[in-house]
């Protein structure tokens, strides 16, 4: 029997055998169960083969970060055993096929539960069932009753063809009948909660949680060009296009995506790009033409390791520092990282309130692991808030760059009122024409620079989790800030203490006095050269010179940062 | 009817003396204004160039963006407002250079907007080099042995990508200009209007007389609706020929597929937001 609060399954194969709708399936099953939960995934660039896993954190309590420990692992063929060697140990449970996984060459330290996966299958209808065997077996485990699970199949697979429906509700059957036999020697005993304990939750992913705040903050218009690990928000917001009247199109290329959205924010719509490393360097020529002609944008930038094409289906916050300095020339701009899935949708909401109050770029960074990893959490709550563009009808006089206080021109659309907007990507005048003029060129600089002060004081200031009066501060961003937290629960709950950005540009004035009390200043990032760290120098003159940085394209696990943590205050 | 409702007072206008742009700009302002749209209704999009000036010049709704990059952003503001007349202004290089990728897929797009493109087969700002439409043997300061590259042909590849409107005009043949442009601003649809003219100041090849010299009316008995004789006109090479080479009627615009115009015409920008439909529907997940 395994007696645990929280339990980590780790699902491993090549690509192409249904690993993806395996944790799909489970991680439904386990919500509706009453579970906690927590599921992310690593995967390689290929359509078929190599080795691609799933771990799934199944819990009494709250999980929301990365585990390396398994407690059960089942691996689809030989392969999949070595992809994830390093994290098997002797308390993992190792359940397959004993013919496929045993290897001369390596012996296993821990047990080993034989099921006969290949005869199972065929006698399903083919390898292909394996994943939805695996599904059902997995379910038993935990004690879900059959007809729940079968319940499930029919609504996941239930758009399909009979026969289909019949075949993966056979497979699911066979797994489930399959861990019913290893009862005796395993069996699981986790709390679980009852409906209506549940009822007020849900389960999304971060680019859902980014999707979602993207439509509360009225996005109407997405143009993008599809690049992993960012192309879930344009998938989700193009399929809900009708429901929520967005314009969702898919644009030749990163530079049409963006000058599109242009165009459609300065016709009078929120608007936003989602992309990554590549497709930003693309859209850099446009980020600067919306500094220049101060037409709000909002980009969702989901990072993944570079340079160039780097490895397309990892994970890194290697994009910091190019996003903050991206775009010729001198404008404002904001950077939101967040790192919960609640901040995803927090974040991306206001991004687009900041985009449209300032008329300026703001970019939301996340990055393949936050855009992957899913968790339960309590259902957002929509507000009323103003999410329409702030437009006023225009008069004979009006002047789209008018001079202002606080540089911030009312904004006009064209087909609204008499006046005439025009915007120009040269220099330009208060009416938006082109000028040479010294005068005018020093009165736009400082007109677009103003808005700056005021974006520092609207700065969302860091959020300090732990005791007040720590020895040792954790400062991170984005999306590390659960597995820091859970490490440092992990390493002396009462002596330290997180520090989690989820606005890393401009940096909240406020910071200042959260550097002062604490003995001890830790940075993790998930970078090679702490990129938050030179902005924290060079904004705010804080310096933190032990850092714990992963550059490996993996996401950091809560053991790793423990160790890491453990190390630097012994 | 006033005449001159495009008319802007006090320009200093950066074309030189004698630049075919001045009659675009003259024939451009003259059929707006027997269309009898109003300025207020009209965005003119450019990107970079002598050519992508040309809002500057014009009283109404202006978007001056990127080089090679003006389609997306006209495509963009039609998408969110139907009701404007979207026209877009650019040169040979801005066009068929810098922007051919937009060039090819906004075609494929079809939105409804009107693509003039002052084809002098030089590039003007920039002084003298050769354009994507320079004739083979071409000498320019930096194609020192003359252009060696085939020169675009954006009427012909137009018609491969099925446009639902392609024409050719000269600003030698300015009623010819006038009326076509007319039906080209009125066709629902993407269209293409490329428009031989000189460049007085870099291109002495391709002069005014070279072009009336080259060019020659499409016959009044031409079909723009076949598809393969158009391409096949659009191919010759002995003299340029002037007029509508192929319509595509009846082809479904970029704007009107979109889904948020199925059961209503109100521009986006202002329609409500519904807090309510989104709780509704996270509640549901």
């Amino acid at each position: 029997m395994i007696k645990k609060k929280d339990i980590s399954i780790v699902l491993c194969g090549p690509a192409g055998r249904g690993i993806q709708t395996a944790e799909k399936l489970l991680v439904s099953i386990f919500r509706k169960a009453g579970y906690h939960i927590f599921a992310t995934k690593e995967y390689m660039s290929r359509v078929r083969g190599g080795s691609n896993s799933i771990t799934i954190r199944v819990s009494s309590e709250s999980v929301k970060a990365l585990v390396d420990r398994i407690d059960i692992l089942i691996p689809l063929d030989r392969i999949a055993l070595g992809h994830v060697e390093h994290r098997i140990s002797e308390e993992t449970l190792v359940i397959g096929e004993k013919d496929i996984l045993l290897n001369p060459d390596y012996k296993l330290p821990c047990p080993i539960m034989d099921v006969p996966l290949t005869r199972l299958s065929k006698e399903t209808g083919g390898i292909i069932y394996s994943n939805v065997i695996v599904t059902g077996l997995v379910a038993r485990l935990f004690n879900i009753e059959k007809s729940v699970v079968q319940s499930h199949i029919k609504q996941a697979f239930g758009h399909k063809d009979k026969k289909i429906v019949g075949r993966n509700i056979d497979a699911v059957s066979r797994g489930f009948d399959a861990g019913k036999q290893m009862e005796p020697d395993l069996r699981i005993e986790l709390r679980t909660r009852t409906m209506s304990e549940i009822k007020n939750e849900f389960l999304i992913n971060g680019g859902e949680a980014v999707s979602l705040g993207a439509i509360a903050g009225g996005c109407r218009f997405i143009a993008s060009y599809p690049m992993t690990p960012s192309t879930p928000v344009l998938t989700f917001l193009a399929r809900h296009a009708e429901h929520f009247q967005i314009i969702a199109e898919q644009t030749e290329d990163e530079i049409a995506a963006i000058n599109m959205a242009l165009g459609a924010s300065y016709a009078g719509v929120r608007s936003m790009v989602t992309t990554s490393g590549g497709g930003f360097a693309l859209m850099t020529e446009g980020l600067s033409l919306a500094g220049m002609i101060e037409t709000p944008i909002v980009i969702h930038l989901a990072q993944r390791p570079g340079p160039a094409t780097g490895l397309p289906t990892r994970t890194e916050q290697g994009d910091l520092l190019f996003a903050l300095y991206a775009g010729h020339g001198e404008f404002p701009r904001v950077i939101l990282a967040p790192g919960s899935l609640e901040d995803g949708f927090l974040l991306t909401r206001k991004a687009f309130e900041l985009a449209d109050n300032y008329q300026i770029p703001v970019l939301v960074l996340t990055d393949q692991y936050y855009i992957d990893s899913y968790y339960n959490l309590y259902r957002l709550q929509t507000e009323k808030s103003k999410n329409r563009a702030t437009v006023m009808k225009t008069d004979r006089k009006y002047k789209r760059f008018a001079l202002s206080k606080d540089g911030i021109s009312p904004r006009g659309i064209p087909g609204y009122g008499d006046g005439f907007v025009e915007v120009d990507s040269d220099e330009h005048d208060e009416e938006g024409h082109i000028t040479e003029s010294s005068t005018v060129r020093i009165n736009m600089v400082e007109k677009r620079l103003k808005k700056v002060e005021a974006l520092a004081k609207e700065a969302l200031p860091p959020e300090w989790i732990g005791p007040k009066d720590c020895e040792t501060l954790v400062v991170c961003w984005g999306s590390t800030v659960h597995i820091v937290t859970e490490a440092v629960r992990h390493v002396n709950q009462e002596k330290m203490a997180v520090l989690y950005f989820r606005q890393v540009y401009p940096i909240s004035p406020e910071v200042q006095d959260y550097f002062k009390k604490p003995k001890q200043m830790i940075l993790v990032e998930n970078n090679a050269t702490a990129q938050f760290g030179r902005i924290l120098k060079s904004e705010c003159d804080l310096e933190i010179p032990k850092k714990i940085l992963k550059y490996s394209g993996l996401a950091f696990s809560v053991e790793e940062i423990t160790r890491q943590l453990q190390d630097i205050v012994a | 009817m006033d005449q001159n409702r495009y008319d802007m007072k006090d320009i200093d206008i950066a074309w030189c003396p004698g630049c075919g742009n001045f009659v675009i700009w003259k024939i451009l302002k003259k059929t707006l204004d027997e269309l009898n749209i109003e300025p207020r209704d009209v965005v003119i999009v450019s990107g970079i160039g002598q050519a992508a000036k040309m809002p500057h010049y014009l009283r109404c709704h202006t978007f001056n963006g990127l080089h090679g990059r003006a389609l997306p952003p006209a495509t963009g503001i039609k998408a969110v407002n139907p009701g404007l007349t979207v026209i877009v202004e650019s040169g040979d290089g801005d066009m068929y250079g810098e922007g051919g990728n937009h060039f090819m897929h906004t075609i494929r797009r079809n939105p409804d907007i009107t693509n003039i493109v002052h084809n002098n087969m030089i590039y003007g700002l920039t002084k003298g080099q050769a354009s994507p439409t320079s004739q083979v043997g071409f000498t320019t300061s930096v194609q020192v042995n003359g252009v060696i590259l085939e020169p675009l042909n954006p009427i012909a590849l137009a018609i491969a990508l099925n446009a639902s409107f392609v024409t050719r005009v000269s600003t030698t043949d300015e009623d010819q200009m006038n009326k076509i442009l007319k039906k080209a601003i009125q066709h629902k649809g993407y269209a293409l209007v490329d428009v031989l003219h000189p460049c007085v100041s870099f291109n002495k090849v391709n002069t005014y007389q070279w072009i009336k010299k080259n060019t020659v009316r499409l016959e009044d008995t031409y079909d723009p609706e076949d598809r393969s004789s158009a391409i096949q006109r659009a191919l010759e090479t002995d003299k340029f020929s002037l007029g509508i080479f192929y319509i595509q009627s009846g082809r479904t615009t970029f704007e009107a597929n979109l889904n948020v115009y199925r059961d209503s015409q109100e521009p986006l920008f202002s329609r409500s937001s519904e807090p309510v439909r989104l709780q509704k529907f996270i509640n549901q997940l």
